[in-house]
Parts: C-alpha cells; structure tokens; sequence
C-alpha cells in the first residue's frame, strides 16, 4: 500500500501547506477509484494463492444440497417441489460459512486498520473487499446452482431465472453480511454470532429469492420477485458498506 | 435561553436521580390505568358475538405487540444519539431498554399463540404478523447476543448501536416482505379482526391498555436504568455520597 499517509485525514486549516517543503515530498494519493482497484486485485490475488478458501464454501454447499434427498425422499417428482428451498438454504448457510473469513485474515495482519487509517474512504475499500468477497464466493455459488438444481430434477429451461435470482441474491447476502461480519471482527465464539445477527437481516433475500426460483421451475414468469430482489441488492450495495465501515471502524478501535 | 437543563441530560448522576424522581409518577398512574382497564376489558366489555369470551386476550396482546415495536425504535434511537454525541447515558438507555423489549416481544407471541389455538384451531399460524414479530425476537437476542459477547463496555455499546441502526432499517423491509410472502402462499384463513368495526365498549379497554402497558414500560424502564447506570458507574465518588446519603436516610 503506497498511499498510507495519517496527516491526511487531518484537516490541513491549521498549517498552510504552501510553505510546508515537505508536503510536495510526499507520495501523491491514490484516487478513490485506484484504491478501491487495488484492494479489489489484492484480494483476488490472496484468494487465488489459497485456493481452499474459494473451494470449500462450494463444497459445504453442495454437501448441504445432498443431504435433502437423503433426509426427504429420492423421488424426483417430490424433490422437484422442494428444489427452490434446498437450492436457497444451502446457498444462505454456504455463503454465512464464507463471511467468517470476509475479514479475519485481514483484522489479524493488521491490514484493517491501515485501511483505517489511510485516509480513503472506508466504505469504499470495504465495498471493494466485499465485492472481491462475492466473487469468490457468491458468484461459483451462482454458476454452480445449475448444476445442483439438475440434480434435483429441475427443467433446463428454468436455468436462467435460478442462475439470475441467485446472483443477485448472493450479492445482497455478501453485502448484507459485510456489517455482521464487521460487528463480530475478534469476538470469540463470533460465528454463531455472526449467524444469528445475519439471519434475520436476511430474511427479505431468502423470501423473494426462494419465490422466484419456484415460480422459474414452474415455468412462470419469475420477472417480480426478481425486480424486489434486485432492488433489496441496490439497497444494499448503497447502504451496506456504510454500516459495514461503522462496525469495522468501532471494531479496530 | 438557559440550556443546562439540556446538557445535564448527559450526565449519570443526574439522570439516576432524575429517574429515581420519576418512578413514581409513572408507577401509579400505571397501577390505576392498567386495573381500571383490566376491569373495564375482562368484566365490563361485552364478549364478541364470533370469539365469545376469548377475544379477551386482545388486551393484553395488542399493547405488548405495540410496545415491541415500540422499544425497538426507541432502543435504536437512544442508541443512534450515543453512537452520534457518544453520550454514554444513551448507551445505558438502550442497554436497559433491550430485554424488556425482548420481554414484550415473547409476550406477545405467547399470548398470539393461546389465541391462536381456539380461533384458528392451532397455536401456531405462519401468518405475516406472527412470523414477522418472530424475526423481531431475532432480532432483539441478536443484539443482546452481540451486546453480552463484547468484554469491552464501549466498543460493546457502539458495535450494537450500529447493529440496532441497521435493524431499524431493515424491521419494515422484513415486515412487508413477510406480509408479500405469505399473500402470495395462501388466502387468508386467518379471521381477521375487523379493526373500525369495533364498539367503544371494547375499544376504550384497549386504549386503556395501551396506555397502562407504555406506563409500566416507563415503570420498568426507570428501574433498569438505574441499575445500569449502577452498574457502570460502580467506581464513580458520586455514587458513594448518593449510597452513603441513601443508608442515612
């Protein structure tokens, strides 16, 4: 990180810095922009170097997955009913377990609170983190889903409006989960915590997300509960990061 | 205009004293209103031509529904002013505000669930109000989970400040989705209570009610406030002339 400068978050009113020789020393800032690029390809790249973290969310997810038929019933006409609840269940406990890591590693190696204190907006680099977060995450989700739902005798033409309702979905979760996340930075026993404070926020995702998928499966128009479901991930990514930088903010401290 | 009135709101002492003051102003007229209405709702109130006696229980559902939703708000304001000024009585405030919501909360859903099984013939009905004031019980251990992990009383006050922000946002997105995702699942079996439809004899009892129950939130309000602000000044020297005064008396 070559834009860490703790004189710059305060106001320079006090010291004219026309005559301050060493104002022009310093390394210029990054604009908002590059800042929030850098953190977003640091992220991507950490990730790719340890590729478990991207792997095992994947994996839990379709283990949860399997663990539908084995506790209800192999018939495929009856799975077929309940495919939108398993697809969505598993993607909400899936996508919690990855919170966990959102910023741990980060917290730990003192990363966090250089982005405190280097003088960007945090809500920016943390919305940057969270969507590298996403795209490690809820995006394989999303592309996996497919594949998942064929296992539960879902129609191929209901594809796009699964993969769409839970790209979108999982956006909003990451998001969402960004603030629990935030919130329980070096609690002990956070990930339950981290659950219990997630779920509920999380319930407008689960409902409108669940709904459009069965009504994809049922070959109906699945465009309503799309839109409300795009329009809680906008919520979200406008808000979210807001009181996401508040919680790690008050967390660092 | 002599503003210290204003600023002595802030202070610990002040306010534990303010409270201790207060008590009784809200404890009576708690008493009063919550009898008068108890007698007017159980004895006086004719019974529903459809539910018998059993509509009775309304009176105390209803304001406990209220009072949930109502403390929520109020938790998350107090909250909202200590995170803004860091005003640290305002952190106390919400911190004793949050089990008694939690209380009414688990009130309401009890006393909506004895409804429930000779109206709808069963306890429980997933029906929107029930599930969302569910999710507001969530809510609620949500931030007292988060409140009780946190060793550290400030960062543990601020971290649920923004959490109770962010679940004020989020209480009317849940509330409507609810209300969205149960519309479209089923018609209503739900008999519903016709709200104008309702004669004096029966609504001045509930309006007595809700009154009374707000009161003896009040009541248990000021009580909780002073306890916690015991409990986080217990080094403060003001507390010990107010202990010693307190043992002299």
């Amino acid at each position: 990180m070559s834009t860490i400068k703790v004189t710059a978050t305060q106001p320079s009113a006090t010291q004219p810095s026309a005559t301050q020789p060493s104002a022009t020393q310093r390394l210029p800032a990054a604009s908002a922009w590059q800042a929030c690029h850098l953190v977003l390809t640091r992220d991507l790249r950490l990730a790719f170097r340890r590729s478990s973290q991207i792997v095992q969310p994947l994996a839990f997810f379709a283990v949860v997955a399997t663990l539908f038929p084995l506790a209800l019933s192999p018939e495929l006409t009856r799975l077929r009913l309940l495919a939108h609840s398993a697809l969505w269940i598993s993607a909400l406990l899936a996508s919690l377990l990855a919170l966990e890591q959102l910023f741990r590693d980060d917290q730990l190696d003192g990363t966090l609170e250089q982005f405190v204190l280097s003088g960007q907006s945090l809500t920016m680099l943390l919305l940057a983190k969270t969507i590298a977060h996403w795209l490690l995450t809820g995006l394989p989700l999303a592309l996996m889903a497919p594949l998942v739902s064929i296992a539960f005798g879902v129609p191929a033409q209901a594809m796009p409006g699964i993969l769409s309702a839970l790209l979108l979905g999982t956006l909003a979760l990451s998001l969402i989960g960004a603030i629990g996340a935030g919130l329980t930075l070096g609690v002990k026993r956070g990930g339950v915590l981290l659950s219990l404070l997630t779920l509920p926020l999380a319930v407008p995702v689960l409902i409108f997300g669940a709904r459009a998928t069965e009504l994809a499966i049922r070959a109906e128009s699945a465009a309503a509960p799309l839109y409300l479901l795009a329009a809680i991930a906008v919520l979200a990514l406008t808000l979210a990061p807001l009181a996401a930088a508040a919680a790690v903010r008050v967390s660092i401290e | 205009m002599n503003w210290t009135w204003f600023h002595r709101l802030g202070s610990p002492p002040h306010i534990y004293r303010l409270a201790g003051g207060l008590l009784p102003w809200f404890a009576w007229p708690a008493t009063l209103v919550i009898s008068a209405g108890l007698y007017a709702g159980l004895v006086l109130a004719p019974p529903d031509y459809q539910q018998g006696d059993g509509f009775r229980i309304i009176y105390v559902h209803a304001p406990s529904a209220w009072l949930s939703l109502m403390i929520y708000t109020l938790m998350a304001s107090a909250a909202a002013i200590g995170l803004i000024w860091r005003i640290k009585v305002a952190h106390a405030a919400a911190a004793a505000a949050a089990p008694i919501g939690a209380w009414f909360t688990a009130v309401a859903l009890i006393t909506g669930m004895l409804w429930g099984k000779p109206m709808w013939g069963t306890y429980w009905e997933w029906d929107p109000r029930l599930t969302a004031e569910l999710l507001l019980l969530f809510l609620y251990l949500g931030y007292m989970g988060l409140r009780s992990a946190i060793e550290d009383l400030q960062r543990a006050d601020r971290s649920s400040a923004v959490l109770a922000i962010v679940g004020v946002v989020n209480v009317p997105i849940i509330r409507y989705s609810v209300e969205w995702w149960n519309s479209l699942h089923q018609a209503p079996s739900v008999m519903k209570l016709g709200r104008a439809s309702m004669p004096a004899s029966m609504l001045t009892p509930l309006l007595m009610m809700l009154l009374g129950f707000t009161l003896l939130f009040g009541v248990l309000m000021l009580l909780r406030l002073r306890a916690e602000i015991l409990r986080r000044e217990r080094s403060a020297s003001w507390l010990r002339d107010v202990l010693a005064q307190s043992i002299r008396q």
